[in-house]
């Protein structure tokens, strides 16, 4: 009993960082959302209103009445059609390479992680600008291309959708990488022989014996990069040009130009509830490690 | 004001420490590489007091963090359309800016504005133009038209050339100077109007970027850029061939101005320095830093001679007639503005 409270106490300074710094501002900006928006920015406490939700899919015409406006709903559309684009690609490059540093003796291993974690020391802003660089019209992909007679012209990389791709995809591959190679180093190899001596072939080994050990990793990881890349708001601004907005840009030009925080705050708040519901499914699917896990 | 102990009880300790905490010290909030370093500096060794700069990206987020009431600034550097906000909003302290010594520098101009009659809470900072640049030696004939025409409808040279700013309101206005409607619109035809040029221009626009401008047409990533005069100015230090041009159907006007919060912490020092500012010599400095023009008469005697040279900064005359003020709009302009921001991206 004493050794319980006594762990009780560990937990305390996290649960006050989590109540003061992300329950509190979460509890304001629900409020805010539902705030009348004020003349010129701002809210004006105490006059609720739920017009920033229904602004959400709704919009008001001439006559007051509302009609369907999908605007917002493409916007956010986008996003999570780039953000799963990426969680894809992320996976099918961080499978092979996790599979393959969890094959490595282990000093070889920890030289790998480090590898992987170098991103991380960088700046994202200096790393998008990176990209830039790269990417841009006379920039080094387009001209070494060019002098090797590979592509005649600019070849417009940058500023596009495909640029923003590429981009969340540099950023957020070391999410994906590490959770996998987490559940794939405790694999035991012994596992894969029983399969290849009972007549099962590699991909038969693959996939009924090393990929479902490694599921609980795969989903983490692709929480971990579909989650953050919702969100992502420097990257489709350099690399996208702008000329498409994802949910974080949204979000921030309400705060913005438009002086419009309820509607902001309602936004990020929908963000959020999608976020959880995601988690939702995935603690309701993974409450369990699968079987065979547990040693 | 009974509903801020904390501010109050704040204020009555500023009162109580005294002059020797007042004299050392001023936090000003100005927009990002707007001031040289060297002329904060400069104040100091005048002075005697420490600046504190501390940066912002737009109007509003200035407005944002003043509302917020997230003070603690003396000096801020609103456009004219904001001062009015401030001032109506009661966020800006009345400092008398024309009773200042130096006020007499004040060119006619700017003694009289529209957005602060004159000049009880804002002293003049620098002023520009939103216009647009493009690279002479790349474009066909060697010259464009000084319309907007040649940014909405280019030729072929130019499409996928062109960036345009990231700014929902300077890319609205260039729209409807265009498309000849009022920028501050509330009827939604004239509003899809706006939209509906600046749908048919997106094609031809590789980016809108409103940062590193002058870097990304010195680099020829671009032709032509919507653009501020000064970025335009610093431009032209880099690609010699680069015009800036102020086109006819009207572009936007707009002034900065030093103002005090509601409630800075250090009030003096606030007025010390928005005198020293309206110093011809200190004031030319601040142009020479960022390539904008200011309000001081006086202060080109103390300004780059390629500044006064350059009709991007110093305006040839006749082209006066082709400036508008930027302006607040209403609640329903705005809201008819930012639909088109957002159905333009979507």
């Amino acid at each position: 009993m004493r050794a319980r409270s006594g762990q009780a106490w560990l937990i305390l300074p996290a649960s006050l960082v989590i109540i003061l710094f992300m329950l509190l501002p979460l509890g304001l900006m629900a409020y805010v959302s539902i705030l009348e928006k004020g003349l010129n920015g701002g809210v004006v406490w105490g006059s609720h209103t739920t017009e920033a939700y229904l602004s959400f899919a709704f919009e008001r015409d001439l006559d007051d009445s509302l009609v369907l406006n999908t605007d917002y709903l493409q916007i956010f559309a986008r996003s999570f059609g780039l953000s799963a684009i990426t969680t894809i690609l992320c996976l099918l490059l961080s499978l092979p390479t996790a599979f393959y540093m969890a094959l490595q003796p282990e000093r070889t291993r920890n030289g790998l992680i480090f590898l992987v974690t170098i991103p991380f020391w960088t700046n994202l802003l200096v790393r998008n600008y990176a990209w830039i660089l790269l990417l841009r019209n006379g920039g080094l992909i387009d001209g070494l291309l060019r002098d090797a007679g590979l592509s005649s012209g600019s070849l417009n990389l940058l500023y596009s959708n495909t640029a923003i791709v590429l981009g969340l995809t540099y950023t957020f591959l070391p999410f994906m990488v590490l959770p996998i190679y987490a559940s794939l180093e405790k694999l035991d190899v012994r596992l894969v022989e029983a399969a290849f001596d009972l007549g099962a072939n590699r991909w038969q080994a693959l996939r009924r014996v090393v990929l479902p050990l490694a599921m609980p990793g795969i989903v983490a990881g692709c929480i971990l990069v579909f989650v953050p890349a919702l969100g992502a708001y420097v990257t489709p601004e350099l690399l996208g040009g702008g000329k498409s907005l994802m949910i974080g840009n949204l979000i921030q030009g309400q705060f913005g130009s438009a002086r419009n925080w309820p509607f902001g705050a309602a936004l990020a708040f929908a963000l959020l509830a999608i976020v959880l519901l995601a988690m939702l499914v995935y603690l309701l699917r993974f409450r369990q490690a699968p079987a065979g896990a547990a040693p | 004001m009974t509903k801020r102990p904390l501010a109050t009880m704040a204020a009555a300790l500023a009162l109580m420490s005294g002059p020797a905490e007042a004299a050392g010290e001023l936090f000003l909030y100005n927009w990002s590489d707007y001031i040289p370093p060297a002329l904060l500096q400069k104040f100091e060794q005048d002075t005697g007091i420490k600046v504190t700069l501390d940066v912002y990206d737009s109007n509003e987020t200035l407005l944002a963090k003043l509302q917020a009431g997230a003070a603690g600034y003396d000096v801020v550097v609103p456009s004219s359309y904001m001062v009015k906000i401030m001032i109506d909003d009661g966020l800006a302290e009345k400092i008398d800016v024309n009773q200042m010594p130096n006020f007499k520098n004040v060119g006619a101009l700017f003694t009289d504005p529209p957005f602060d009659d004159g000049r009880a809470y804002s002293a003049p900072y620098l002023w520009g133009t939103t216009g647009f640049t493009y690279d002479s030696a790349r474009v066909p004939g060697g010259k464009l038209d000084e319309s907007w025409q040649s940014l909405f409808q280019p030729v072929d040279a130019l499409k996928g050339q062109i960036a345009m700013l990231n700014d929902e309101v300077e890319v609205y206005n260039a729209g409807a100077y265009y498309v000849g409607v009022p920028k501050c619109t509330e009827d939604p035809k004239e509003a899809q109007k706006i939209l509906d040029a600046l749908l048919a221009q997106k094609p031809a626009v590789a980016m809108y970027q409103s940062d590193g401008t002058h870097d990304r047409m010195a680099a020829h990533e671009v032709i032509a850029h919507h653009q501020w005069n000064g970025a335009s100015h610093r431009t032209r230090e880099k690609l010699a061939t680069a015009v800036y041009v102020y086109p006819r159907e009207g572009l936007t006007f707009w002034q900065d101005n030093l103002v005090v919060p509601k409630g800075a912490p250090h009030l003096d020092n606030a007025k010390t320095f928005i005198n020293w500012m309206m110093a011809p010599e200190n004031i030319a400095e601040a142009s020479n830093f960022t390539g904008y023009m200011n309000a001081i008469e006086g202060a080109d005697k103390f300004m780059d001679e390629a500044l006064i040279k350059d009709p991007a900064v110093a305006m040839p005359a006749q082209y006066a007639d082709r400036l508008r003020p930027d302006q607040d709009c209403s609640p329903a302009a705005r809201e008819l503005r930012n639909k088109v921001w957002t159905k333009l991206k979507k």
